[in-house]
């Protein structure tokens, strides 16, 4: 069973982050918004395991 | 013609109970002559105890309301004896489309699967199952059962006492008062019943208004669910359209809370709404309409001494999922077997908690699923919103967004996990047949497994030996002998036996799973029996 990665994992992580900035461009906060929406509903299904999923929504939190 | 909802089926007369000086006494009143009431009467009535339906109407329900069936209520339906009717009459569909805004962002088809007697569901008009269950109750009184039902019969006041319960009851000649062993009460979300005797009805609250509507039109609108959600035409909102038999189409509008109900149901605000919503060039009439306010709670206990409640009265759920008759007849499924065993001795009044238990569970699952809906067609904040249309945005590009749509869950029978009325899981069998789930149908030879079981314990043996018949403290079950043949796709090998070989199941009169083994265990068995009837 998988953990969730909270080492450095991506590859190019510099040319990743300019990506998503720049998939940012131009939009208004609230198509932005709905975005990263659309993005957070990607990666999770991406990932799938709901072990994993819960370890990142408690992540995200900060807790 | 009168339609059916219009003409009295069960007109007030008087009873010989009205004359007599000391109130009579009856093993089992039922309150309510809705699908729930006349459910648990005929559950009563088939097992041969007497039993009086009491209600202060004398006709089916006007309108629509509940008009998704789903599988297990219609078996349920068929041991009742209308099951075939049900289905005959309602309009089975697999297609359902979503819109989001003003376009379509998904269409479905739900093929449902193979070797079940009964689809998986139908829509079909309130009224008529109303009418098919008064058919039962008359045809079991031809026969001689001890059955009544009493119209204009309005309870005004309940005692309850250890022993039973004494009535007030109202009718068109003057009061008269009346005694029951026990009461089951199937009085609606309202219930009197409740109120009169001062009990809870809570759990999380939120209120939420619809029209809902019949609406009679020859549109060549395809037998299809349509869902809206944020449709121009109901802005913010949510809407369905679901096709019923003799071109009745039932249209749900959301209205939000705060709205003046008098004002949205008068016809000159009803018809510019439905005109908007169908196009200027579909001829339609209005049959009915109605609003409907719900809220996501139930009592905290079904069970008050000798009174019972059933439906609505014990647990009210929003519409979205088709939750709320379709648990109903679950709950009188489930109770009638238990208060048969109790009257007749056979059982302790402490087997009757556990229909406390179990349908309270039923209720809470159906309240999770009708809540979750609700959020998700009703956001309660901007970042709900903002992921509900993200959902159905990526749903319109991307598979794998459409499980995520949430316009309602479709009912499915609760597996009752903790009952202490299962025996331990002693077979590596599949899931879905573990100890407290309801069975699931299977093509045989010579028809289909669940007309086969029912309405007593019976122990299904497949691919073994076992007593043709065992009687364990004055309870017979009867052994239901099956092969599974050399087919290994059998739908009941899959359902029934997973990786195992052979299984011995103890099922119990509502065809639920007691107990299940490799092989025949006489202790074993006797004690699971025990179990099942709150004796161990």
């Amino acid at each position: 069973m998988s953990t969730l990665t909270l080492t450095p994992n991506i590859d190019g992580a510099d040319d990743f982050y300019a990506d998503l900035l720049a998939t940012h461009d131009g939009l208004s906060n609230a198509d932005s918004g709905a975005l990263n929406a659309r993005l957070v509903l990607i990666l999770a299904n991406h990932i799938g395991e709901r072990k994993i999923l819960t370890e990142a929504l408690k992540a995200a939190a900060l807790k | 013609m009168n339609k059916i909802f219009e003409v009295p089926l069960y007109p007030y007369e008087h009873s010989p109970d009205q004359d007599e000086l000391t109130p009579v006494r009856r093993k089992v009143v039922v309150i309510g002559a809705g699908p729930i009431g006349l459910g648990a009467a005929i559950e009563m009535a088939q097992q041969g105890i007497e039993v009086v339906i009491l209600d202060e109407n004398d006709k089916v329900s006007f309108g629509s309301r509940a008009i998704c069936f789903a599988k297990r209520p219609l078996e349920i339906l068929d041991r009742l004896g209308c099951g075939h009717e049900m289905v005959e009459k309602g309009v089975e569909w697999d297609v359902g489309k979503v819109f989001f805004g003003d376009r379509q962002v998904y269409e479905f088809n739900l093929q449902p699967e193979d070797g079940h007697e009964f689809p998986a569901f139908i829509n079909l008009q309130q009224y008529f199952l109303e009418e098919y269950l008064i058919n039962r109750v008359r045809e079991l009184q031809a026969t001689g059962a001890p059955i009544e039902i009493r119209g204009r019969n309005k309870v005004s006041a309940i005692g309850t006492h250890p022993s039973h319960v004494t009535l007030e009851v109202e009718t068109p000649e003057g009061p008269y008062n009346l005694e029951a062993d026990w009461l089951i009460a199937c009085d609606g979300a309202n219930s009197p019943t409740r109120s009169m005797l001062g009990l809870d009805f809570v759990g999380r609250v939120f209120e939420d208004n619809f029209l809902i509507a019949d609406v009679i039109m020859e549109a060549d609108f395809p037998t299809e669910r349509w869902f809206w959600f944020d449709p121009p035409f109901n802005r913010g909102q949510s809407a369905l359209l679901h096709k019923q038999p003799d071109n009745v189409w039932r249209i749900d509008l959301q209205l939000g809370w705060d709205i003046d109900k008098e004002r949205e149901k008068r016809p000159e605000n009803v018809i510019p709404r439905l005109r908007e919503m169908l196009g200027d060039e579909v001829e339609f009439e209005l049959e009915w309409v109605s609003i409907y306010t719900f809220q996501c709670r139930r009592m905290e206990n079904f069970r008050h001494g000798r009174v019972l409640f059933a439906g609505d009265a014990a647990h009210q759920v929003s519409p979205f999922g088709a939750r709320g008759a379709n648990s109903g007849l679950q709950d009188t499924d489930n109770l009638g077997w238990k208060l048969g065993l109790v009257i007749n001795g056979q059982a302790s009044e402490s087997l009757l908690d556990s229909y406390n238990f179990e349908r309270i569970h039923g209720a809470d699952e159906n309240i999770l699923n009708s809540t979750r809906s609700t959020d998700f067609i009703t956001p309660k904040s901007d970042m709900s919103r903002l992921l509900r249309d993200a959902v159905l945005d990526l749903s319109e590009h991307f598979e794998f967004a459409r499980p995520l749509v949430n316009s309602g869950r479709l009912s499915v029978p609760c597996t009752y996990d903790g009952s202490d009325l299962n025996s331990a899981d002693a077979l590596n069998g599949p899931a879905d047949t573990r100890p407290g789930s309801s069975c699931p149908d299977a093509p045989l030879d010579d028809g289909f497994l669940l007309p086969k079981l029912g309405g007593k314990f019976t122990l299904l043996t497949i691919n073994t030996d076992a007593p043709d018949q065992i009687e364990v403290d004055g309870i017979e079950v009867t052994r239901l002998a099956l092969n599974t043949g050399t087919d290994p796709n059998s739908p009941l090998k899959q359902r029934y036996l997973g990786d195992a070989t052979s299984a011995v199941y103890l099922i119990r009169p509502d065809q639920h799973v007691a107990a299940r083994r490799p092989t025949y265990d006489e202790n074993l068995f006797h004690a699971a029996v025990r179990r099942a009837t709150g004796k161990e």
